[in-house]
């Protein structure tokens, strides 16, 4: 149990999939310049991410290893991903339209997203027990979420201040990533 | 190779029939178009549209929100071939654009001064932002940042200024705006759009019962744009050319520059523009919303039947007014005399309304040549009872139903169908309202040698309007004040010979203010007249109610007036399919109040129309006024004549029914125009050392 908390805090904050490992920049720019559309991305995410490490997990497993064709491992998530993200949409869509409404545009945004493909090779590569596997995915999609609405919210304050012609927008946003990125740095050797 | 290959055979065929059969399973039912609309645009998901990414942008388009051309990188082919997904009509969605309400911007004085602020978002959020003024625009440009298309950019004036052509009705400005200056709203929205009590209005256009944008069309004439002034007018008010005319202004009473010298004659400038427009030669065209296929029946094609039929049409419903006179117009064509409202002019101002798809149907009484039943089986889904006040109260005293007595109303309506009426030498017309006016001015008209208005108080307290009174004693009508009717006297042949009538002195103010008057004892006098018109008010003649036969008529209630009972801020009847505006809602009242209360029925006939439940306008100002709006002195101004109104001299007035009162010269109208302080809700262009006023 302990292992697992030390785990989640890790991919949280320690190896956070944006500011540390530097994957799923593009939505991280590009749905963080309003606090709604960063939140709705956030949910999408943590949705996505949970289903796909514990189904990559699994094919992984009984599938991949059991039949001794590991090198087609990056091939055949890409495939897995996309239907389940596909599938997932079609689900919502019908039983359960308000939650449909929310997530709707984002999740074909992240079917094949680097952070989302990331997390899942991670968890295999680190040899991670299906439990492990399904704490990391989580707890990676949480920081993901956290990382793009604190982003969000300082993009927002920033929209307020007078900033340089030249500096306007995404060049403002990746200095202001970079220093985040710098201050998340600060909790390595935490654990 | 073989195994990876069947591996990925396999993985790729599971994912497959997995994806296949749950889009079986799963399938929702969309519009086709959605999609054909979706492959048309760019498909960059870039939000430039203002919607969440391109597939949202599609549905807009499908549902009649966006129009064709809602993507901002597809070229002009792309922009056609979604109009031709969406039918030839492609512009039938109803597409809105930017509106901004505050027109004062940097005259509005400062509060607070703030140092390095660059939005308005940040400045709101510090006390409210740096105007006095709790409405008005900051004039930092949120908007004009949040603006994909290059259609807003702050005016030289301080505030933002929309290009109508590049405007796409996206609503990111209004997203923007941190105070609600600016808003995206239709055509239909703003015609059904009512005074708030958060609105940035001047104490003119918060007092006018038809709620016109007063500043806004004085502008407009000041420049020169009398098509934009009448189209301005017209959103208000259907009928410019009659109210130009009759109405007696309350605006005026309310004019800040009335608070230092004589107020602007805005009613006169109104008559202007719309007499610029009959005399132009053309129409200038009105503008409606896309039809709904809903059919409305309006009853009784006076201004309030006009006025809710008018907007009705004009938000996209079918309406069909029903009318018991031979003409449509009701109190305007008959109870208001040629001299004051020429029926060409009438006719000319109806016909445009009709011109818009309105059918009228003349000479059809409710009740008794068609009725409730007829109208739902004709597939009405709402009616409006317009029928208007024409049943004259008696006097209620001894003689009044002699030969030559005569009923106000009953006798302006008969004289007006062309009938003639048998007159005496002398008259004497009892009351002291308009229509007691209009009696007397026509009399003297006729060739009578003599005129008498008997009154029971005194010209102080006549509700007459001041320059009706003013006319009228000019004409050589004769008051006679403080005195109450007792009883008509006849002579031999039966005919009235004599009015004996109680003089009367003034007493304690009663309900209305007015001083009660209390008759003097023994005081009784004798006026020889040969006629008598009572003209001392009227009420709604409900008979309707017990001749038509259908079953619901019982649940319509009427008050102890015999109006239709309605709660005043729907105008819904106790029948939820019926609504009701103008005098048979409220008693008699002005002309421009039954064109209000018909605009604001057509707005609840249109959320029963909807489905909507029907609930009068949040924070509604209705006849209220805004307290820190209303001053008590204005500084700064500088004291200019009002332009008189031309009128032909006395002498030859009373040879024919022509109409007396003139529109305005333009150079006077340009002139009084000038004299227009444009207010809003609390600033205002002082005549001397401002640059707005300068620049004009």
């Amino acid at each position: 149990m302990g292992d697992l908390f030390v785990l989640a805090i890790s991919c949280i904050f320690i190896n956070n999939i944006l500011l540390a490992q530097f994957l799923g920049c593009c939505p991280f720019l590009g749905t963080s310049k309003k606090m709604e559309t960063a939140v709705g991305m956030a949910m999408a995410v943590v949705f996505v991410l949970v289903m796909a490490g514990t189904l990559t997990w699994m094919v992984d497993t009984y599938l991949l290893k059991a039949l001794d064709v590991e090198y087609l491992r990056t091939v055949s998530f890409i495939l897995v991903i996309a239907s389940l993200v596909q599938f997932v949409e079609m689900f919502l869509k019908k039983s359960i339209p308000g939650l449909y409404a929310g997530l709707g545009i984002f999740l074909p945004l992240i079917t094949t997203n680097c952070a989302v493909m990331g997390v899942c090779l991670i968890n295999i590569n680190e040899e991670y027990t299906f439990v492990q596997a399904v704490v990391s995915a989580t707890a990676y999609a949480i920081g993901f979420g956290l990382a793009l609405v604190l982003f969000a919210s300082i993009r927002e304050r920033v929209n307020l201040a007078r900033v340089p012609k030249p500096l306007q927008d995404t060049s403002i946003g990746l200095v202001t990533a970079g220093i985040i990125a710098l201050t998340f740095m600060s909790f390595k050797g935490m654990v | 190779m073989i195994p990876a290959l069947l591996f990925m055979l396999g993985i790729g065929a599971v994912c497959g029939i997995v994806l296949s059969l749950s889009s079986k399973v799963f399938y929702v039912y969309e519009d086709p178009r959605i999609a054909q609309v979706e492959n048309n645009l760019a498909a960059a998901n870039c939000g430039g549209c203002g919607y969440a990414g391109c597939s949202a942008a599609a549905e807009a388009v499908v549902n009649g929100l966006a129009q064709p051309s809602v993507c901002v990188i597809s070229n002009q082919e792309g922009v056609e071939a979604v109009a031709k997904i969406m039918g030839v009509d492609a512009g039938a969605a109803e597409s809105p654009l930017s509106y901004n309400i505050c027109e004062g911007g940097n005259r509005a004085d400062d509060k607070y001064h703030y140092m390095g602020i660059s939005s308005c978002k940040a400045m709101a959020a510090v006390f409210g932002g740096k105007r006095v003024c709790g409405v008005g625009c900051m004039g930092l440009g949120d908007c004009v940042k949040a603006c994909q298309f290059d259609a807003l950019e702050i005016g030289p004036n301080g505030y933002p200024v929309v290009d109508d052509d590049k405007c796409v009705g996206c609503g990111a400005c209004q997203l923007a705006c941190p105070k609600d200056i600016i808003k995206v709203t239709t055509l239909s929205e703003q015609l059904m759009k009512f005074n708030q009590t958060q609105d940035a209005l001047a104490p003119c256009a918060q007092t006018c019962p038809a709620e016109i944008n007063i500043p806004r069309y004085i502008n407009q004439l000041r420049e020169g744009k009398y098509k934009e002034a009448v189209q301005t007018i017209r959103m208000r008010n259907p009928l410019p050319l009659a109210c130009g005319r009759v109405c007696p202004h309350p605006c005026e009473d309310e004019c800040r520059r009335g608070i230092e010298e004589e107020a602007v004659s805005i009613n006169q400038l109104k008559r202007f523009v719309a007499d610029y427009e009959m005399n132009s030669g053309s129409r200038i065209p009105i503008k409606c919303a896309p039809d709904t296929g809903k059919k409305v029946a309006v009853i009784g094609g006076g201004p309030a039947g006009l006025s809710c039929a008018f907007f009705l049409r004009r938000i996209g419903h079918q309406v069909d007014i029903f009318e018991a006179m031979p003409k449509l117009g009701g109190i305007i064509r008959y109870g208001i005399p040629e001299y004051r409202l020429p029926k060409k002019v009438l006719d000319w101002e109806i016909q445009g309304i009709l011109d818009l798809g309105i059918k009228a149907f003349c000479n059809v009484r409710f009740g008794v040549d068609f009725g409730l039943g007829s109208l739902m089986a004709s597939g009405y889904e709402a009616v409006l009872l317009g029928v208007g006040a024409w049943e004259d109260y008696s006097l209620g005293i001894e003689g009044e139903d002699l030969d030559g007595c005569f009923k106000g109303i009953d006798f302006l309506q008969r004289f007006s169908r062309g009938e003639k009426i048998k007159l005496g030498r002398t008259a004497a017309v009892v009351g002291g309202g308009n229509s007691a006016i209009d009696c007397v001015r026509t009399l003297l008209r006729l060739g009578l040698e003599k005129v008498y208005i008997v009154y029971r108080r005194t010209r102080n307290e006549m509700p007459a309007n001041e320059v009706e009174i003013v006319a009228s004693e000019e004409e050589g009508v004769e008051f006679v004040f403080l005195a109450a009717p007792t009883q008509v006297i006849a002579d031999d042949n039966g005919k009235v010979a004599q009015l004996e009538y109680l003089k009367m002195e003034l007493g304690e103010p009663d309900a209305s203010g007015r001083r009660r008057p209390v008759p003097i004892e023994g005081s009784e006098t004798l006026l020889d007249v040969e006629m008598v018109i009572s003209a001392i008010g009227q009420s709604p003649d409900a008979s309707f109610k017990d001749q038509d036969p259908h079953p619901r008529m019982t649940e319509l209630e009427l008050t102890r007036w015999n109006t239709i009972d309605n709660d005043p801020a729907i105008l819904q009847a106790s029948i939820p399919y019926i609504f009701t505006a103008g005098d048979s809602a409220t008693g008699p009242a002005l002309v421009v109040d039954a064109i209000g209360s018909g605009r604001r029925s057509a707005r609840s006939i249109d959320l029963f129309l909807k489905g909507e439940p029907v609930e009068p306008v949040k924070d509604s100002l209705q006849k209220k006024r805004i307290p820190e709006s209303i001053f008590t002195k204005v500084p700064g101004l500088k004291k200019t004549a009002r332009a008189k109104m031309p009128e032909i001299p006395v002498d030859q007035r009373l040879d024919s029914m022509i109409e007396v009162d003139l529109v305005l010269p333009e150079d006077a109208a340009h002139k009084e125009a000038e004299r227009c302080l444009n207010c809003c809700r609390l600033c205002y262009n002082p005549d001397t050392g401002f640059p707005i006023a300068k620049a004009n």
